[in-house]
């Protein structure tokens, strides 16, 4: 099972903001170990997140988004003590869910 | 005639666009600097440490080691288990170990002496290597120096043995050796120079081995790792040609008393973010 | 007290202390002495061999020696003539007195930082990393700044026989010209081989290099 995110969800106005950190190695499958063989692609494919049963941000990536990613977003509404919850799936279709709650 | 004058004109602006070019090298280069600042404070915001800070604050709270104990009665200078404010007092002597210990040695000390491990096997991985080579040191380290953010160094020079490695650290420092001649003074003895683009804080002055040390352990991009200071002082001997620096090491403790001390009075800043 | 006695009297303290400063210096001089020799001796058992490292890059030879004991404060003309003098004798030319090698091979080698690290392979060519200190061609933004910029090299001193000879020689030894240079000696070390060394003197010395563009 992954690493837990850090995810942090503060009311800021009318808007809840919200920084999570992953764990991932995000290997771009372009790299080669000492040996010369080449290091498998494994990243973060999907991220979605929840927030009273409705996604508020759904996102595709690929490659390019580095090792240990940090996202950064906003969205309108959500009150102090409301679940925001996000997941993310990989290549390998390992997944992680991790929750908090607005602050 | 015109053709004369086209010449001319064109002679001068090559010679003028190579001057140009001269200047705006250095100019460029400049703005890199800035860019590169600029960059820095925007990584900031979501530095990776904080994962390694979660996975040592974990590990610090759970019995280990054969005898199944936990950290919290490890005593980092402050008394058993006490970890707020206890890096800004590191490296320090301790009369158990009758040795001047920095954070990893300190680490190293308890894991043996109170959760039962050989110090071969508190040693074994100290540097990480990915997701699946993990160093628990480093986690562990993270954590515990999150705990002395915006604490003022306050490493005990004064203290007999502490001041006698802080004055072997400081002629190691100065320690001209290897293929190619190089000292830490080499690198780290002057102001405002670097190496390709990668400025070179002067750690002959205060303010240098301030903005340096209070920086450490960090978050290395490049790496993808936490490295510490016994990373940093290992990876700066390698690129001085030297043989391999062995961990927790007497050179390393004294010249990492050496210049934590000329650190004193700065606020602790760590864990950071680096290239 | 008016200000200017004050003053006075503030200068004569400082002076004093000044003072006390340095006897105390001078009568620390033998303790000095002993604490750089337990150093040299903790450096030694503090590191282990690693590849092409072993531990006998510790020893220092009589350069480095007093290059350490001297370091952060001025080195006294007399130790400066004698470090110029020891390496001037380990000056060593080309056989076929050809200083002028190739400038493209020169350009890989002064932006190659690889050798002599127990990380490098020791079969590959070892790189003299001239960018890491040095501006050369302007067309390279990412140069360091611990030695001079040497864009222009040969155009501004001339593309003399002299002065192919003089960069030959602070290639090959420079502390031969700076005692205590911070610059390591390619030759008198064997980091670079003689071709080497004559592919970076056709760096800064050949008319069509990008050095002298």
């Amino acid at each position: 099972m992954a690493d837990p995110m850090k995810i942090r969800a503060n009311l800021v106005g009318d808007e809840t903001e919200v920084k999570v950190l992953m764990s991932h190695e995000m290997e771009t499958g372009q790299r080669k170990d000492a040996q010369g063989k080449v290091i498998p692609a494994w990243f973060i494919q999907n991220v979605k997140v929840m927030h009273n049963d409705k996604v508020v941000l759904a996102a595709q990536w690929g490659p390019a988004v580095s090792k240990n990613p940090f996202l950064s977003f906003k969205f309108k509404d959500g009150a102090k003590g409301d679940k925001v919850t996000i997941t993310w799936v990989d290549n390998h279709n390992d997944t992680r869910t991790d929750e908090a709650t607005i602050a | 005639m015109m053709q004369t004058k086209l010449h001319r004109a064109f002679a001068a602006t090559l010679f003028a666009s190579a001057a140009a070019m001269a200047t705006i090298g250095v100019a460029l280069a400049d703005s890199t600097s800035d860019e590169i600042a600029k960059y820095r404070e925007a990584l900031a915001e979501g530095n990776p440490a904080e994962l390694w800070e979660a996975r040592g604050e974990e590990m610090w709270t759970k019995p280990r080691g054969s005898k199944q104990v936990s950290f919290k009665r490890c005593d980092l200078g402050l008394g058993p288990g006490v970890v707020k404010g206890a890096y800004a007092q590191l490296p320090r002597y301790f009369p158990d170990a009758k040795r001047v210990m920095d954070l990893e040695t300190r680490l190293v000390h308890c894991m043996v002496t109170e959760q039962g491990y050989t110090e071969k096997e508190a040693t074994k991985n100290v540097f990480g290597n990915g997701s699946a080579h993990r160093s628990d040191l480093e986690a562990l380290a993270a954590y515990v120096v999150s705990q002395s953010k915006g604490v003022a160094m306050h490493v005990p020079v004064d203290e007999p043995h502490v001041r006698d490695m802080y004055r072997l650290g400081e002629k190691m420092f100065y320690y001209r050796g290897g293929t190619h001649d190089f000292a830490c003074a080499t690198c780290h003895g002057d102001d405002g120079k670097r190496i390709r683009l990668q400025d070179l804080p002067n750690l002959t002055k205060v303010e240098g081995a301030q903005k340096a040390y209070t920086t450490w352990p960090a978050y290395r991009v490049s790496q993808g790792e936490v490295r510490t200071f016994q990373w940093r002082l290992n990876d700066c001997f390698r690129q001085q040609r030297f043989p391999e620096l062995i961990f927790g090491s007497d050179a390393s403790i004294a010249l990492t008393a050496y210049l934590a001390g000329r650190a004193n009075g700065a606020p602790y800043e760590g864990p950071a973010i680096k290239r | 007290m008016n200000r200017h006695s004050l003053f006075r009297w503030g200068a004569a303290l400082v002076g004093a202390a000044a003072v006390g400063i340095a006897l105390h210096g001078c009568a620390s001089a033998p303790a000095d002495d002993e604490v750089a020799d337990r150093a040299a001796a903790m450096m030694k058992s503090s590191f282990k061999a690693n590849g092409q490292a072993t531990l006998a890059r510790l020893d220092r030879d009589e350069t480095q020696r007093l290059c350490s004991e001297y370091a952060g404060r001025p080195l006294p003309p007399d130790i400066a003539e004698k470090i110029r003098q020891a390496n001037l004798a380990t000056m060593r030319y080309p056989a076929d007195g050809q200083f002028v090698g190739d400038w493209k091979n020169g350009e890989k080698i002064a932006q190659s930082g690889q050798g002599f690290q127990y990380s490098d392979d020791p079969k590959s060519a070892a790189g003299a990393n001239c960018y890491a200190c040095h501006q050369l061609s302007p067309k390279e933004l990412s140069y360091g700044t611990i030695g001079p910029s040497l864009y222009r090299f040969g155009k501004l001193r001339g593309y003399t026989d002299e002065t192919r000879r003089y960069a030959w020689q602070k290639i090959y030894n420079p502390e031969a010209f700076s005692a205590c240079t911070n610059m390591p000696r390619f030759g008198a070390h064997h980091i670079l081989t003689e071709q080497q060394i004559k592919d970076v003197v056709a760096l800064l010395m050949d008319p069509a290099s990008p050095v002298n563009q």
